[in-house]
């Protein structure tokens, strides 16, 4: 127990870095650390498959290209934009807003009763494959139709305008 | 897990980690006698006999050599780099069977560190975060060249890694277990993954050339083009983790395409010469080792014959060529699998 709010004491001070850091660069790397935090509480929670794949899919891949992307951004503190007062103000309330809703979310908390799972090896790969493919077939199916559909669109998107370049 | 057990991982963990950095050292000597050998030299011949010290002398000079961090870098990243870049290179060797298992007294000590149920993925996910390295180093130094080299170390990992992993669900349909010791155990007696799954084989030899940036992969360090590539800036030891993480990443990729496609510790006739099992399990180490060794000659057969690919070309065989292939293997091997069954 005392390892996990070690660790999800990292997660929210990693997480808080990456909107606090002024050099872009830096907050990928420290989203990085945060979602490799996430892994270690995966493991923890014996999810080793979710563990693997977070580690593999965020850590190694969707953050390296951030990475890329940003890297070639011109870092210059004097281009960047200056937002206007209003745009201010209105980023104030809205966050005043949000802060409400937390906080008045937060005083109705109460804490849940744990979930014992019936088999705690569940997260290991050969069960979680079992019941990907017996028990939640239809669901698996679909969201892989829905990444598939997401990656054929942004192949349309990518490819040049045939009338224009020809 | 007793104190024993802790005490024993412990010790095979020092002895796996330095024996990588024993073999990467000698890669270094290795890679510029068969150099010389390919273009009829002699080679490094003045250190010791034969030049086998030269690697020693080697690391002298770099530990030795002033260590220079530019101006305008940012200077904690810019050491970060090349520690996260060996650090990755040599996490990797955590799973791998090195060998079966040796009975001393009543101890059974396993030759593996880990026995993870998802070994396999375990493996790319450190193949993945070997980017980092290399892409925080070069955009550390802030040298137009260094993040030119890191742009091309990132976009050529993300694109191999694909056709890798790939290949990789084709030879995981066929053992059906993410286990390396597992794997390793089930190619015993010739049933050899390299005879199921050839094609597979091909593509992961070939990403594994992409993926520690060898010959003719090695673009992100294409000195015509781009002085030094990422390390341009580094100095000393820095740049000395650099290159020792490439060739500790070839000796670790080697014993993974032995493991997973060449038998791992599995040797012909392991049962029939009557030896005892210490013995054989021995054996079984000199056997994988003969073909890791085997692995590296062959990296730096092809680095000195075949000439660097230009970028585009590197981009087209790796989604164009390799990607499909890989997707068409797993196709036949799911119909294969399909009708055996």
């Amino acid at each position: 127990m005392s390892i996990f709010y070690f660790i999800a004491f990292l997660s929210i001070l990693f997480a808080v870095l990456v909107i606090s850091a002024k050099n872009p660069v830096h907050s990928i790397l420290y989203l990085v650390l945060t979602f490799f935090t996430f892994t270690i509480q995966y493991i923890l929670l014996n999810a080793q498959f979710l563990a693997i794949v977070n580690f593999i899919v965020y850590m190694g891949a969707i953050l390296v290209l951030f990475l890329y992307t940003l890297m070639l951004i011109n870092l210059n503190k004097d281009s960047e934009p200056m937002k206007t007062n209003l745009v201010k103000i209105a980023a104030v309330l809205g966050g005043g807003c949000l802060l409400v809703v937390l906080v008045g979310a937060l005083k109705v908390l109460g804490i849940s009763q744990p979930v014992i799972l019936k088999n705690p090896d569940l997260g290991l790969v050969k069960n979680l494959g079992k019941v990907l493919f017996n028990e939640f077939l239809l669901p698996f199916e679909v969201s892989s139709l829905l990444l598939l559909s997401a990656m054929v669109g942004a192949v349309l998107l990518a490819t040049k305008d045939k009338k224009t370049t020809a | 897990m007793g104190t024993t057990d802790i005490i024993v991982k412990f010790i095979l963990i020092v002895i796996i980690f330095l024996i990588s950095l024993v073999v990467a050292m000698y890669s270094t000597y290795a890679e510029r006698k068969i150099a010389a050998f390919f273009q009829d030299r002699l080679g490094p011949s003045r250190a010791g006999p034969f030049g086998i010290l030269q690697p020693v002398a080697d690391g002298t000079k770099m530990f030795l050599k002033e260590e220079i961090i530019p101006a305008n870098s940012s200077k904690f990243l810019f050491i970060v780099g090349p520690s996260l870049a060996i650090m990755t290179a040599c996490i990797g060797s955590a799973v791998i069977p090195w060998g079966q298992t040796l009975v001393i007294g009543s101890y059974h000590l396993d030759l593996q560190v880990t026995d993870i149920n998802v070994g396999v993925l375990y493996l790319f996910g450190v193949v993945s975060l070997g980017v980092y390295g290399v892409m925080i180093g070069g955009w550390a130094s802030n040298n137009k060249y260094s993040l030119l080299g890191a742009i091309r170390a990132a976009s050529q990992n993300i694109s191999y890694e694909i056709a890798m992993g790939l290949s990789i669900i084709a030879l995981l349909m066929t053992t059906g277990t993410l286990s390396l010791k597992e794997i390793a155990a089930q190619q015993h007696g010739w049933h050899w993954n390299v005879v199921y799954q050839p094609l597979g084989f091909l593509i992961f030899i070939i990403c594994a050339f992409a993926e520690t940036n060898r010959s003719p992969f090695d673009l992100p360090e294409c000195e015509t083009e781009l002085v030094g590539g990422y390390h341009t800036e580094y100095s000393s030891m820095k740049l000395g983790f650099y290159l020792f993480a490439e060739y500790i990443n070839m000796f670790i990729s080697s014993a993974v395409m032995s493991t997973l496609y060449f038998g791992g510790y599995n040797f012909p006739f392991m049962h029939s010469l009557g030896l005892s099992d210490n013995w054989v399990t021995i054996l079984g180490v000199v056997a994988l080792f003969a073909k890791i060794f085997f692995f590296i000659f062959f990296f730096m057969w092809v680095r000195w014959t075949i000439p660097r690919f230009r970028y585009d070309q590197l981009m087209d065989l790796g989604w164009k060529t390799l990607i499909p292939l890989a997707i068409a293997n797993i196709v036949i091997t799911g119909i294969v699998l399909t009708l055996i069954k």
